[in-house]
Order: structure tokens, then C-alpha cells, then sequence
């Protein structure tokens, strides 16, 4: 249970992700009819419950048939709505994947997908419900921006951007309270990653609900053995901030990625795919879901077992340091 | 076993579900309560399937399209001695077979199911090679109501009956409700009957939470030679726990010590009658 530490660690705890999300769809739907939320029995679950209490018109409800939708919020973005697509990750991303390649992406319909309780948020309800494949499968497909934000900070800020976007967005959530992360920085832009925080030893760039552990990672580094790491969220994993990346790997220190997602085709092979075209020679450790049978579990134990925790962390980065 | 000894059953598989959803602190309550009844009759009086040797080639099949009622599942199989009910105590933890919904990991289940709109294509299948194969063993689904509207259910109600696939039963859990409130208000399947017979299924209803109903239905099929068979189940989302029947929020929850205790006496209270 390391993650409950939060409280002597200095950062300020917030709220769950997805809490802000549906806060935010709130507030923006009060000054713009335009604004639609498309459920598919997952109001529930999305926290959009008082969002259609309150506005009954802007939301649209299509039961349990997620390919259903997809299709129905690409019409609705083509008729000049902001429709917000809003089911569990998993389903969104796998069931409905050709209407989000064809109806969405391909036609250029702006809507934005909105994956909740994403990677492996539902824990012991196994690898149906779990999303490890959605970076990767929407990464592969032109036109869409992915984003998985880290803090309620960048949760708030996506989902205005969205908003405006005239481009398909992608986003996830997950279930879990989060801290803030940085509140010195407070930029947000799709594509552009944010650092939360500074070291010259290392660097670990993480995404969505991993950034957090990473920082515990980095803070246990330096209380422990004076190793300072850099902390990037690399939120927008599509399209990639390439521009930080080479400024990462310039001092030709290792790097470590970290997300909630299978390690094939997802954040880290996205930044490896870059880096080493360009000839660097970094030392160069990808963390995620490895390619097996996922574990069976809670998200924390999930993280836990596969390393995706401070400890997991400390010790990839100790050992890639060879300390 | 007797129809008396079949109903105590009814009422010690609740109160297992019950019992191990209390301990996982997780699980689906309200569907599994729904669903108690068919799983029951299915397992005991239906199924030809071999506890030591299930994976034999002619056994009858069932695939829990509506996997989240997970709970309902396992408490029946560890009752027919697939696997010791101690193991359920493990439900959900930290590398345990037994998760949320159903996986092959699980001696007796067929199929990983979880996400809706899967049972019934893949039962589709079953029965299409059965059929290739000559072989008389039968393949059934159990559908929720909240999940027909998903597009692959209509897909495969079309295969079946082009096909005529008689082998196959479609049992579908009629409780009128799912996460967000009444189907009806979600997205309506009403007319669920007239529905089936227009895409070439024979349907039969029968209450859901009477076992000499659904045994009757389950055990005389095909209804009419060359129709694959839909069975509406009537029940009650919930059924058996006064204050859960028919409220929304008992799809998944999981009970109070209080409310547990309740559960219990109230159980107990429904043996004594039988
Ligand atoms: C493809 C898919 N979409 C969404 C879900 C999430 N989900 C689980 S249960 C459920 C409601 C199911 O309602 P119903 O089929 O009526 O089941 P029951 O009332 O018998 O519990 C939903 C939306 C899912 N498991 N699979
Ligand atoms: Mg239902």
C-alpha cells in the first residue's frame, strides 16, 4: 500500500480523475448547448449521473453497444456538436475500434473519445475490462490525439482542449484519487510533455496514473542516495513531444518509461521508436504490462507485482545507474 | 435429488453467493440473485456435463454471456464438485483463478466472458460445429437483458436461425434492469418476443424463479424442429432479498454487516417455508 504515503511525501491529494472530468463537463455544458455527453449504460461509472440530471437534453444515452456509440457520436460531431463518447476504456477502445478508425479518425469527425477506468483500474475483474492494448491500437491509427493525464491539473485542462479541439481526441482515466503533481507548473498543451520534476542523474517519463508512483520513485532516490531524477509526464502519447525527448536524451542519461498499458506498442516503445532513429545511445528500460497472462488482482497489486510502483521503480533506476 | 431438495438448493446457492461476495467485498449482487434460479436447474437438472472429466467432447455447453454474474456461476459449480468451495474464499484476491467474471482458468467454465455481446456468437459456433459433427449434445447462453443491444447479439440471433441451429438455447435474464436503471428508460428491448420469432427463433417464456418452469422449458427443447430457442426468463433483479428487489444500486454492491445478517435471516426465513 505504498501509494497511501502520499500524505508525508508533501504533494497535496486530489481527486479521482474522472470526478474532474465529469465536473468539467458540467461547467462547460452551462455555457454551451453543443456540449453532448453520449453514454452507453456508463453514466454510472463515468460520474456523469448529476451531468444528466441537470441536462437532460445534452445527454444522449445509446444502452450497451459501444460500436453503436461511436457511430452515433461521430454524427453527432459531424453535425457541429462536441460530443463526448464516455464508456469504460477497454470497450471503447477494442469494441468500437472500427467505427474509431473509420467513422472518427478517417472521416475526421472531432469527437472526443473518453475512456474511463482505464489500464487496469477494475483490477479483479480481469483482462476483459482491462485496457493495456488502447495506446498501442490508437497509435496505429492516423488522425487522433491520445492522451492519458496525470493529475487533476491536466484532467481539467484536457478536457477544455477537448472541447475545442477540432481534431479526434483520445483520453483515459482511471478510478483512483490523485495528487497534484506539480503546481509550480502549471502549462498544459496537447503534445507538449510536462515536467514535475528535476534531476540530473536520470529520467523517468511516465504517463496517466503512473506519473505518481514515478514521482515516489524519484523522491525514495533522492532521500535514500542523493540521485536526483527527472520526472516527465509524457500525457499526449500521441503525438509525441519529440522536442523534450531530444532535449532528454541529450546528457546521455538512462531513461525509463512507465505506463499502465501492455509494453508492446505503447508509450515507451513510442519514445524508443524516436530516440534510436535519431542514434542516441541512451540506456533505456521500458516498465509496463508485459506480454503474458495479466496477474490477477487490484490495480495496486497489478502495479505492484509488475513494478510499476516506488519500489519497482527505485530499483529498474538503481539498477540501470548500477548502484 | 427431489423438487424439494432442488428449491433448498435455490436458497443455499444464494446464500453462498451472498457469503463470498461479502468476503471478496466485491461482485455483482442484484444479476447473480436474478440468474440463481436458471443456473441452478441448468447444473442440476439439465447439463450433461462430468465434474472429473468436463472437458468430454459430447458434454453440453453453457457459455455465461452475462459474465459479471460471476458470483451465481461459481457458488453452483463448487456445489457440483468442480472445484472445493473453500477455494472461493480466494475470490478476487491477489493471484486467484477466480476474478469478477468467468475464465477457463476455472474448472467448468467454458468460455472467458466479461464483456458483454460475447456468449452467443461463440455459442453460434458450438452449435454449428456440433451440428458438422453430428453430434446431439446441446449449447446454452445466458444473455442479459441490459446486453441485447448489442449489435453482435442481433448478428448472431440472424446466423442461428440461418443455420437452424435447434441445439442452441438463448436464455435470456429478464430482470428489466441494468447499471444505469430500468432497461426500458436505457434503451428499450421491449417486445423481446416478437422480436426473436421475426429473426426465426422459437421463444418460450416461463417465470424465472420457479425451477419447474424453467426445467420444463430447458429440458423439452427444440420447441419446433430446425428453430434455435429463446427462453425468457422472468425474474427479479435482486431476487430473494426484500431490500434489494428491483433497486438499481444492488447491480454490484456489496452488503453491510447489517445488511448481510438481514440477507441471511431472510433466507433462512424463505427455507423454513419450502
Ligand atoms: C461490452 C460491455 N459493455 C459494458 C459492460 C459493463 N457492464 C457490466 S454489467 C452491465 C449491465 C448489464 O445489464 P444486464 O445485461 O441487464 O445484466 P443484469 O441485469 O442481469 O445484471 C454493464 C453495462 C460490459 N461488461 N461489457
Ligand atoms: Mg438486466
Amino acid at each position: 500500500m505504498e501509494l497511501d504515503k502520499i500524505e508525508e511525501k508533501v504533494l497535496k491529494m486530489g481527486k479521482a480523475n474522472q470526478e474532474v472530468f465529469s465536473q468539467i463537463m458540467q461547467e462547460l455544458a452551462e455555457t454551451d448547448r453543443d456540449i453532448i455527453a453520449v453514454t452507453s449504460d456508463s453514466r454510472g461509472s463515468g460520474k456523469l449521473v448529476p451531468f444528466g440530471e441537470k441536462y437532460p437534453f445534452q445527454i444522449v444515452e445509446v444502452g450497451i453497444a459501444e460500436q453503436n456509440l461511436v457511430g452515433v457520436a461521430a454524427g453527432l460531431a459531424s453535425a457541429g456538436k462536441k460530443a463526448f463518447a464516455v464508456s469504460p476504456a477497454c470497450f471503447l477502445s477494442a469494441r468500437a475500434l472500427e467505427q474509431i478508425k473509420n467513422d472518427v479518425c478517417y472521416s475526421d469527425n472531432p469527437v472526443t473519445l473518453v475512456g474511463i477506468s482505464s489500464g487496469v483500474s477494475y483490477g479483479a475483474l480481469g483482462t476483459t475490462h482491462h485496457s493495456l492494448h488502447d495506446y498501442a491500437a490508437l497509435r496505429a491509427i492516423n488522425n487522433i490525439i491520445i492522451v492519458a493525464p496525470a493529475d487533476n491539473f491536466e484532467t481539467e485542462q484536457a478536457v477544455r482542449l477537448a472541447a475545442k479541439s477540432s481534431k479526434p481526441v483520445y483520453m483515459r482515466f482511471g478510478k483512483k484519487a490523485m495528487p497534484y503533481l506539480d503546481e509550480s507548473n502549471q502549462t498544459f498543451e496537447f503534445g507538449k510533455g510536462r515536467i514535475v520534476r528535476k534531476g540530473e542523474d536520470i529520467t523517468i517519463i511516465a504517463s496517466g496514473e503512473t506519473v505518481y508512483p514515478a514521482w515516489l520513485a524519484a523522491q525514495k532516490l533522492e532521500d535514500e542516495n542523493g540521485i536526483k531524477a527527472t520526472v516527465v509526464s509524457m500525457h499526449t502519447i500521441k503525438p509525441l513531444d519529440t522536442d523534450l525527448l531530444n532535449q532528454l536524451a541529450s546528457n546521455g542519461n538512462p531513461i525509463v518509461t512507465v505506463e499502465e498499458h501492455m509494453v508492446n506498442g505503447g508509450l515507451g516503445e513510442a519514445c524508443a521508436s524516436y530516440l534510436f532513429q535519431k542514434g542516441n545511445t541512451n540506456k533505456f528500460k521500458i516498465v509496463g504490462i508485459p506480454d503474458e497472462y495479466t496477474v490477477t488482482g487490484s490495480q495496486i497489486e497489478i502495479f505492484n507485482h509488475y513494478g510499476i510502483s516506488e519500489n519497482g521503480l527505485y530499483k529498474t533506476c538503481k539498477e540501470l545507474l548500477a548502484i | 435429488m427431489t423438487n424439494k431438495e432442488l428449491k433448498l438448493k435455490s436458497v443455499f446457492l444464494r446464500k453462498n453467493l451472498l457469503k463470498y461476495i461479502y468476503i471478496a467485498k466485491a461482485g455483482h449482487t442484484g444479476g447473480s440473485l436474478s440468474c440463481v434460479d436458471t443456473l441452478n436447474v441448468l447444473y442440476n437438472r439439465v447439463l450433461n456435463v462430468d465434474p472429473k472429466n468436463f472437458k468430454s467432447p459430447d458434454r453440453d455447453r453453457y457459455i455465461q454471456s452475462k459474465g459479471h454474474c460471476v458470483e451465481a456461476l461459481f457458488v453452483t459449480l463448487a456445489d457440483r464438485g468442480f472445484f472445493p468451495e473453500s477455494d472461493l474464499e480466494t475470490l478476487c484476491k491477489y493471484q486467484s483463478h477466480y476474478i469478477g467474471h468467468p475464465t477457463k482458468k476455472v474448472n467448468g467454465v467454458e468460455q472467458n466472458t466479461g464483456a458483454l455481446g460475447h456468449g452467443l456468437p461463440i455459442c453460434v459456433g458450438e452449435a454449428i460445429a456440433a451440428k458438422l459433427d453430428h453430434k446431439s449434445h446441446r449449447i446454452f447462453t445466458l444473455l442479459g437483458d441490459g446486453e441485447l443491444p448489442e449489435g453482435s447479439n442481433w448478428e448472431a440471433f440472424l446466423s442461428a436461425s440461418q443455420y437452424k441451429l435447434d441445439n442452441l438455447y438463448a436464455i435470456l435474464d429478464n430482470n428489466k434492469q441494468q447499471i444505469t436503471g430500468y432497461n426500458k428508460d436505457v434503451m428499450n428491448t421491449d417486445s423481446v418476443r416478437e422480436k426473436l420469432e421475426a429473426f426465426g427463433w422459437a421463444v418460450r417464456e416461463v417465470d424465472g424463479h420457479n425451477l419447474e418452469e424453467l426445467e420444463e422449458a430447458l429440458n423439452n427443447g427444440p420447441f419446433e424442429a430446425g428453430k434455435p430457442n429463446f427462453i425468457i426468463a422472468h425474474t427479479i433483479k435482486g431476487k430473494g432479498i426484500s431490500y434489494m428487489e428491483g433497486v438499481t444500486k444492488w447491480h454490484h454492491g456489496v452488503p453491510s454487516p447489517e445488511q448481510y445478517e438481514l440477507a441471511m435471516t431472510e433466507l433462512t426465513e424463505a427455507e423454513v417455508l419450502i
